[in-house]
């Protein structure tokens, strides 16, 4: 068990915008709340799942909806707290801590704030290792946890809870609800032992998103390369540098889409990358040829600063370096790869190979 | 005939012009007092010019005067803030954001009442009248006059806003109050911010603009006289005076649209050279290319869309010391006219190089003749490392671009510069700045979002359109001039339906008279 304060908050919230691979939301207003939670509350402990009992139950708390609603119609604060405590009535046993349901991103930060405000703990794991855009993306799906019971809750001090036949009709559900609560809703989900998250979470998400956070920060003060530290941090491949020469957005079924084309710098001169996104960076191809899918994170950063840049900041002109990092071997199973691989987005005819296999 | 002043840290510069043709530019040192420097400014441009003053159609003034008061926690005003949206909100209370020093400066008071939108025009929950009239009493109570109102989702819906202003102000008759919504853009806490430090500098820029309108009338010059905004239009002075904190990062942007306006060139990069930094921009279709990411204003976070320009530490008044070679970033600033060697001080300074190199001969370049011909040439090779690395690190693509130099300091640069197309140093490249407000145009922006369920796309486009439109004319500007030179539509990610966010900016010649 070790402690987070307000520096590890701002560690995690840059590491954690890295794992969101383009999307997941900016961390800045859950950083805010974690932080200011810590300040008046005092810090969270973060505990790794061997410390904890095997029968310990796990209730994950996380922000649905869209992240340009969350910076202006910021959450009451109760309302997540609501949502973790109805999940706990429901089952009618304690809760031992809450998690992260998603490293990248903003829900990296959001259940911080919960667990400083209960003085409860955080376990240091998540079920993605990155974004997905959909809420049964989870490696909990893969290992027959369910979603269910979730409790979803507004500022007002409404509670929806639901229960459902599969992960896949709660996002259908939870998604209609979130629009009704004002396109944001406060929820908790997926409630698991220690010891099915054992086999099913992504173990250390949170310290390894600290670790790149700290990493850019550092190398920005050293003076040393940010993009060569950060891909080293994360055991990443550099996939190309060049820059953002034409950005093309469209919208279909409510999903951001878009294409990002980039022309090669330095050893990348001549060569000319297409990067693909649906609300986090989907697919990389370099003259045509697949490089790149998910669900292996595409990290695209500020060649100067080794700052994410999001699919939503991606412009003209950026000087950017693109990183490959391989994703958790639970995504490359034929389950994983059934719900997140490149057919589920709509390419049925790129197979996935991982970032390792092309680039060692 | 247009006067375009430009008060900068250093220098205030000031030129006059008839239509496209400068008439007369003159620099003048900025003085403490900033309304005595451009009494000193219009004193030598007309003594210059011979100009007659009753001939003058327009005085457009740039100012970095509360950009500074906001950095250097100065001359502000004790504020509160009033937010409209519970039971939203709770967990991010108003200038939780703010650095320690600058909220005890303001003061850190604030209050939340019920109230607020949702995206989709929803209220959050009724505006509670008792709530806001109790409110009001509380400020009035403690003597603050500095009032900030904001509300969840303003850009789509004003009224919560304006329906308390007007009860604070039945409270409060002389508070002066700022609406987050007149102010800024989508992110409630960026937004908010940026009307509070707008009403803790009211007293300031009511002062400041009183203070220019007394120098005018010195003057005797009865012309109307204009304010630059960020985005490179105008505001007229009583409305600036309501508004200061538009004035934020005004010097770059007239500089970056002088450079344009001087080269006759709309797609370049711009190299400003100043006395302690080069400021390094690019123009697209003759305005500058804004900057994607949130921008710190005194350590404070705010939306304003601000130009893209990258800051290296080199200037006319930049240090060099030859052993191991250094050039800036420390520089002697505004003290170059008595601290470098051929002014008669002891420091060497990058413009004794330009002088001993023989590029320029100002001061005494006696005092440089002794300077070696290797650090000469090592200094000018590093400048032009620092250039090319910069205009490098903002282009866009590949293929070589024109490069306008523009600034006091452009001397420094004398070698060609990588990538440039061709590299154009205009006549009166030295008061750019002056120039980029002497030409600036009106503008009206919109920023909300809109329900694609109720209208079309292209309804919803169009009803951007006319707001910015109309936002523009509203301004000062000839309706029959205002063209839209930037659409932004962003589709609201991770949610169903069909909600879009959608920027509009529309800009006009100053309507005359």
């Amino acid at each position: 068990m070790r402690l987070l304060h307000e520096q590890n908050i701002e560690n995690i919230a840059l590491g954690a915008a890295v794992l969101g691979t383009g999307g997941g939301g900016d961390p800045y207003i859950g950083m805010l709340m974690a932080k200011k939670a810590i300040r008046d509350y005092g810090p969270v402990e973060l505990y790794t799942l061997d410390e904890l009992d095997d029968d310990d139950l796990i209730v994950p708390t996380a922000m649905m909806g869209a992240p340009t609603v969350m910076v202006e119609k910021m959450p009451n604060g109760d309302d997540i707290i609501n949502a973790f405590q109805a999940v706990g009535k429901f089952i009618g046993k304690p809760i031992r801590a809450t998690m992260s349901i998603e490293a990248g991103g903003m829900n990296s930060v959001v259940p911080i704030y919960l667990a400083a405000r209960l003085r409860l703990p955080m376990v240091d794991c998540d079920g993605m290792g990155r974004a997905f855009p959909e809420l049964q993306m989870v490696t909990h799906t893969i290992y027959g946890i369910d979603a269910t019971p979730m409790a979803m809750s507004d500022e007002r001090g409404n509670t929806v809870l639901m229960e459902t036949v599969s992960n896949q009709w709660t996002e259908t559900f939870a998604r209609s609800v979130t629009v009704d609560m004002g396109a944001m809703a406060m929820i908790a989900l997926y409630a698991a032992t220690v010891r099915e998250l054992k086999e099913s979470a992504i173990i250390g998400t949170m310290s390894k998103a600290e670790i790149i956070g700290e990493t850019i920060r550092s190398a920005r003060v050293n003076e040393v390369d940010p993009v060569k530290t950060v891909r080293e941090s994360v055991g990443g491949f550099e996939v190309f540098k060049g820059k953002i020469s034409d950005v093309e957005r469209r919208t279909e079924a409510g999903f951001a889409k878009g294409d990002a084309f980039m022309e090669g710098i330095d050893e990348y001169a001549g060569q000319r990358l297409q990067l693909s996104f649906q609300n986090e960076h989907l697919m990389v191809r370099i003259d045509g040829e697949p490089r790149v899918t998910v669900p292996d994170l595409i990290a695209v950063l500020d060649i100067d600063t080794g700052e994410p840049i999001t699919t939503e900041s991606m412009r003209y002109g950026y000087r950017v370096a693109v990183i490959g990092i391989p994703c958790d071997p639970k995504w490359r199973t034929p389950k994983g790869l059934a719900l997140v691989g490149p057919g589920y987005f709509g390419y049925d005819d790129v197979e996935y190979v991982p970032v390792e296999t092309r680039y060692r | 005939m247009r006067i375009g002043i430009d008060v900068g840290g250093t220098n205030t510069d000031a030129v006059v012009m008839d239509g496209a043709r400068v008439v007369a530019a003159i620099k003048t040192p900025t003085t403490a007092n900033v309304s005595d420097g451009i009494t000193t400014a219009l004193r030598s441009l007309v003594a210059e010019s011979g100009l007659d003053v009753s001939a003058l159609d327009a005085v457009m003034i740039g100012t970095t005067h509360f950009t500074n008061a906001v950095v250097e926690r100065k001359r502000l005003q004790p504020t509160t803030c009033i937010r409209l949206g519970l039971p939203a909100t709770v967990s991010l209370p108003p200038m939780v954001d703010w650095p320690d020093d600058l909220a005890e400066v303001v003061g850190s008071e604030h209050y939340l009442a019920h109230g607020g939108h949702e995206f989709d025009g929803r209220e959050i929950s009724p505006f509670d009248e008792a709530e806001i009239r109790d409110i009001a009493g509380k400020i009035k109570a403690k003597g603050i006059k500095a009032i900030a109102i904001s509300s969840v989702f303003s850009p789509v819906n004003t009224t919560f806003e304006e329906q308390a202003a007007a009860i604070v102000r039945d409270v409060i008759p002389d508070a002066n109050i700022t609406l987050s919504s007149t102010i800024g853009r989508i992110g409630l806490l960026e937004r908010e911010n940026a009307a509070i430090m707008n009403a803790c500098l009211r007293d300031l820029a009511l002062r400041t603009v009183n203070g220019f309108k007394t120098a005018l009338a010195e003057m005797e010059i009865t012309a109307p006289f204009y304010i630059s905004q960020n985005d490179g239009t105008l505001m007229n002075a009583d409305f600036a005076a309501d508004y200061p904190v538009l004035t934020f990062a005004s010097g770059p942007t007239n500089s970056m649209r002088g450079a344009a306006f001087l080269s006759g060139l709309k797609d370049a990069i711009v190299v400003d050279v100043g006395g302690t930094t080069t400021d390094i921009g690019v123009l697209q279709h003759g305005f500058p290319r804004v900057a994607a990411l949130a921008v710190d204003i005194g350590g404070v976070r705010t939306n304003f869309r601000m130009p893209d320009t990258l800051s290296i530490g080199l200037g006319g008044g930049s240090m060099v010391s030859a052993d191991p070679l250094r050039v800036g970033p420390q520089s002697v600033g505004y003290e170059l006219t008595s601290r470098a060697r051929v002014f008669g001080g002891d420091v060497m300074t990058t413009t004794d190089i330009c002088v001993a190199a023989g590029h320029v001969e100002i001061g005494d370049p006696g005092r440089v003749a002794a300077v070696d011909a290797a650090l000469i040439d090592a200094v000018e090779t590093r400048i032009e490392e620092m250039i090319n690395v910069g205009v490098d690190r903002m282009k866009t693509s590949a293929t070589p671009m024109p490069v306008i130099i523009v600034g006091g300091g452009s001397i420094l640069v004398q070698r060609p510069v990588a990538g440039a197309s061709e590299i154009v140093k205009p006549e009166h490249f030295a008061v750019a700045n002056a120039i980029g407000a002497a030409i600036a145009q009106i503008g009206g922006e919109t920023d909300r979002i809109f329900s694609l369920a109720e209208m079309s796309r292209d309804e919803a486009l169009a009803q951007a359109k006319q707001e910015a439109t109309d936002k523009a004319v509203a301004a000062g500007a000839a309706p029959e001039t205002v063209e839209i030179v930037e659409v932004e539509e962003v589709p609201l990610a991770y949610l169903p339906g069909n909600a879009t966010r959608i920027m509009v900016k529309a800009v006009g010649d100053l309507a005359e008279g």
